[in-house]
């Protein structure tokens, strides 16, 4: 299959969907590269470098007339045209915003694979673009907050006087709310952070983030690993907190995004109003209408009382060396799922729920939105929390129960000492005593001295020789034979096993 | 002073040679002197019992005890210099095997030269020979069960039989039924002593040994020979009941209760009831683990792992059986020196259950020449696994299976394991994606942050010590 690689047409799109690093990874599936001339120029990426790499680097009509084209962005009208008839056209499409799109595509009689929506399932992680869009995305939100914001991010103690750290609140900690948070963390500064999951508290403390609580809780452990709607009691609460913390906080980052929908209003004017002269927001869900009032995409506002809110809704794009990587290597792992026999054959296996959910369009016909697969970012329902219960330890017996074993215990032994005659009971106290000694010096022992102590006690319990010895030459042939036998091997045991601890202590050296 | 009177003050003094020994193990620091108050302990009661036995013996009785006590030191010695570290648990195993024979042996010569001769012995009077009588056939039914249990226990270490357990029809009531003809055959000895029964109490016992360590399986091994070495122990005290010998009653019961700790120990660390593992291994009730998809497992490279390492601010290695199968002691103590020296610190963790054998893994890494002060228990590092960058999981499966915190349902939950997932990055080394003793799927090679490194554990170990 030859697979093509047009330029990104739309204004201001830096990233490109193939780099010289990928394209051998292409060509050992059995595929043929076309790169468009400069298609990867704005990602530091020159057309030499794919030619070295082994791609062949054309105009951009041969990229466009490739079996199938890989690309970051959805065609525009008229390059739907440019695709063959029987063209396998691979992009970010958001199908579920863009159903004129999709008709386009399927009035052409192509197939179409659309980036955005691989399903959520541990073995499509390594397709999932929205998830390395957003890992660069998160990072970027905070260093454009660094940037905007006039202050250091950690607190220092100089000569020139103290400085307080920074403090940063993340809303929503999905791929990008993470990194944004660990991004912050290692700046310095004191990060907090929200979700409507609970769960994900764990990894928020995980990135050096704390956790706040819309408390109490709401369960809303999600069957398809992205956030829901949620209720307008939980709303509420939510809108506390969130005034809460604008009036503490230097930088809000907010991610909340549901898929397919409006992007929830969670900052209010009032909120924004609130906040520090110098504080900065970064309004991570711009494209779709914003989490904070004011937010205006793609622009930096800064509002009356000094605070700049930051609506970039290309965070990816300014980092586009890095974005074209990893969205290239998203492809190339598509590739692989689809080249099965690495032989530059293209198999799409529509039975496959990973392939089936990503095909909106299948030869001309459309087939999104596909069947629901669930399961995912949480384990299956049978733990509905899988942390909530921990298997306890097998409880210790009741303080009772083990009165009454010792009691029981006790009876016992007075019972057979007091009928014993008066040679096993003096037998009998010195066996008890030294019981209960063995238990508390053992009890002491290093878990890593266990085998030699072990070794030690075998040794040492080869002193039954000593009664074996003592019947040697008493009574008859058959009485002396036994013993004679008996006293041979528990002597094997007494050298042996002294022998041998001694050899293993020898070896415990100190570092 | 007569020669008993000295002889029973040698006993004393050996008594408390032996209880300073144990007390001595207790820290590396004194573990040596340990051992070496236990050989004097052994030098002062042989001494005194062999001058006790020339008062009374022949001429060929003191050759015949002389040359036994030759060849079974020149045995011992032999075999204790050569013993591969990685051999210990069957080396083991097979000592307390001769404990158990020499019991059985003791027991049956307590029977010959005193019940078998009813009118001409002196050594017992009559109103207690029915106590002696129940202390041959305790002797002998514990030394029994010990002896065989042990054999066994040494052909599944030394892998000369499968090491699975061997499941017989009804093997709980077996066993129990085993205790109760011996219980009935114990009141009929003593009530009339007869050679028939005394044999009958030997096969019961030899038979019941055989079938309790076999039911056993391999992974529980640990729990087993410390059981054993407790049986061995309690061996020697009922043979010390049966000839009126406090040293040998005070030892065995020391030995005995040293392996019932130890058992206890290795119970603990795996959240299982003694008699739970008596009653058998794993895998037979273990369909919990069904077929849950837990996603795709991640390879890495050798040479991807060195480059980890290099990176790393700090390691800890988990090594399990597999390091001792594959023999991989050796390289993994390279790789320690290797990256001390690049300024990694290296930290070992130990879960009480690795290897066959309580403190197994520590004596094979010593072996190796890893300092112990490096290599700390499960419940030394288990907190400090957040802070670390690299785990290695070297032969270990479900001493490092989340699945006994997080899935109440696996057969494993509420084990105790090592926290190795917490860490920010674990390379497991296997063999293949089968999985553990416990028949167990561990969903810790699905994490995220785990990458598998397929292959024998010593020659991979080697490739990341080229690629440093």
């Amino acid at each position: 299959m030859r697979i093509g690689v047009p330029r990104e047409s739309r204004p201001g799109e830096t990233r490109v969907a193939t780099t010289p690093t990928t394209v051998p990874h292409l060509r050992a599936l059995g595929h043929e590269i076309v790169v468009a001339a400069g298609a990867g120029r704005a990602s530091s990426f020159p057309d030499a470098a794919y030619a070295a790499a082994g791609a062949e680097v054309g105009d951009d009509d041969a990229a466009w007339r490739c079996d199938v084209v890989l690309r970051v962005n959805a065609p525009a009208d008229g390059e739907i045209d440019r695709l063959r008839d029987d063209a396998v056209l691979v992009s970010l499409l958001a199908p579920a915003l863009n159903p004129d799109l999709l008709d386009a595509l399927a009035r052409r009689g192509v197939t179409a694979l659309a980036m955005d929506a691989v399903p959520r399932i541990s073995r499509a992680q390594s397709l999932d673009v929205l998830s390395s869009m957003a890992n660069i995305a998160g990072y970027r939100a905070v260093i454009e907050a660094a940037h905007a914001f006039g202050r250091f991010f950690t607190g220092q103690v100089t000569a020139a006087g103290k400085v307080p750290p920074a403090k940063v609140l993340v809303v929503g900690a999905g791929v990008a709310g993470l990194a944004a948070i660990g991004a912050a963390s290692s700046l310095g500064a004191i990060v907090r952070a929200t979700d409507v999951r609970p769960e994900v508290a764990e990894q928020i403390r995980s990135l050096g983030g704390e956790y706040v609580a819309v408390a109490p809780a709401e369960q809303t452990v999600s069957a398809d690993g992205y956030a829901r709607e949620t209720s307008a009691d939980y709303d509420r609460r939510a809108a506390e907190v969130y005034a809460e913390q604008a009036r503490d906080v230097d930088i809000i980052i907010t991610t909340a995004l549901i898929p397919g929908r409006p992007a929830p209003r969670l900052i209010t004017a009032e909120m924004v109003a609130g906040m520090r002269p110098g504080s900065v927001l970064v309004d991570m869900a711009a494209a779709m209408g914003g989490n904070v009032a004011g937010t205006v995409a793609d622009e930096v506002v800064v509002t009356g009382n000094g605070v700049s809110i930051i609506g970039y809704t290309d965070l990816p794009g300014r980092l586009p060396a890095q974005a074209s990587q990893l969205y290239a290597t998203n492809l190339v792992n598509l590739l692989k799922l689809l080249t099965p026999g690495k032989d530059g054959r293209l198999v799409l296996d529509q039975d496959d729920v990973v392939q089936r959910a990503m095909t909106v369009v299948h030869r001309g016909e459309m087939t999104w939105p596909p069947p629901p697969v669930p399961v995912s970012a949480t384990p299956p329902a049978s733990s509905p929390a899988a942390s909530v219960t921990p298997a306890a330890p097998k409880a210790a017996p009741s303080p009772a129960r083990r009165a009454a074993l010792a009691g029981v215990g006790a009876v016992l032994l007075f019972v057979l000492t007091a009928l014993s005659p008066a040679d096993l009971r003096g037998h009998l106290t010195v066996f008890s005593l030294a019981i209960v000694i063995g238990f508390y010096v053992i009890g002491h022992v290093h878990h890593a001295l266990h085998t030699p102590l072990m070794s030690v006690t075998n040794a040492i319990s080869g002193i039954i020789v000593v009664g074996a010895l003592l019947q040697v030459g008493h009574g008859d042939a058959v009485v002396t034979t036994l013993a004679t036998v008996a006293v041979l091997v528990a002597s094997i045991n007494v050298f042996g096993g002294f022998a041998v601890t001694r050899r293993m202590l020898g070896m415990f050296t100190r570092g | 002073m007569s020669v008993e009177s000295a002889v029973q003050a040698a006993y004393v003094v050996a008594a408390l040679l032996f209880i300073l020994s144990l007390a001595g193990l207790s820290r590396h620091e004194s573990a040596r002197a340990g051992n070496a108050f236990g050989m004097a302990g052994m030098a002062v009661a042989l001494a005194a019992t062999v001058t006790l036995a020339a008062r009374s013996s022949s001429g060929t009785g003191l050759a015949l005890l002389a040359g036994a006590m030759g060849v079974g030191a020149a045995i011992g010695l032999w075999r204790a210099r050569l013993v591969q570290m990685t051999g210990m648990p069957e080396l083991i195993a097979i000592l307390h095997s001769f404990v158990g024979l020499a019991a059985v042996l003791v027991g049956w010569n307590g029977y010959l030269s005193v019940e078998a001769r009813p009118g001409e012995q002196t050594e017992v009077a009559p109103g207690l020979l029915g106590i002696h009588s129940a202390e041959v056939v305790i002797g002998v039914f514990i030394g029994a069960v010990t002896f065989t249990g042990s054999i066994v226990a040494f052909l599944k270490l030394s892998a000369r039989i499968r090491s699975n357990p061997l499941v017989l029809p009804g093997r709980n009531l077996l066993n129990l039924g085993a205790l109760a003809a011996f219980a009935v055959l114990t009141v009929l000895f003593v009530l009339e002593p007869g050679l028939g029964l005394l044999a009958a109490v030997t096969v019961l016992a030899l038979a019941l040994g055989w079938h309790l360590v076999a039911s056993i399986g391999g992974g529980d091994m640990p729990v087993v020979v410390s059981m054993l070495n407790s049986y061995s122990g309690w061996a020697a005290a009922a043979s010390g009941f049966l000839l009126g010998n406090d040293l040998l009653i005070v030892t065995g019961a020391l030995v005995g209760s040293s392996g019932a700790y130890l058992s206890y120990v290795m119970c603990r660390a795996m959240n299982r009831s003694f008699l739970s593992v008596i009653a058998g291994g794993f895998g037979n009730e273990g369909s919990a683990a069904g077929d849950v998809d837990h996603g795709e497992h991640r390879e890495i490279s050798a040479a991807d792992t060195a480059q980890l390492l290099k990176e790393a601010t700090s390691v800890v290695i988990t090594p399990g059986y597999g390091m001792a199968v594959a023999q991989a002691q050796y390289p993994v103590a390279e790789l320690t020196r290797r990256l001390r020296e690049l300024g990694v610190p290296v930290r070992f963790g130990i879960h009480p259950v690795a290897g066959r054998l309580p403190g197994h893994m520590n004596v094979l890494l010593a072996e190796a020449k890893v300092p112990y002060d490096v290599v700390l228990e499960m419940d030394e590092i288990n907190d400090d696994f957040p802070d670390t960058s690299v785990v290695l999981v070297i032969g270990a499966n479900d001493t490092v299976n989340p699945a006994a915190l997080d899935d109440p349902g696996s057969p494993i939950a509420g084990m105790p394991v090592l926290h190795v997932w917490e860490a920010e990055d674990v390379v497991v080394f296997k063999r293949s994606m089968n999985t553990g003793y416990a028949g167990v799927q561990n969903p810790l090679f699905f994490r995220s942050n785990s990458a598998m490194l397929f292959g024998d554990a010593k020659e991979r170990v080697e490739d990341i010590l080229r690629a440093l």
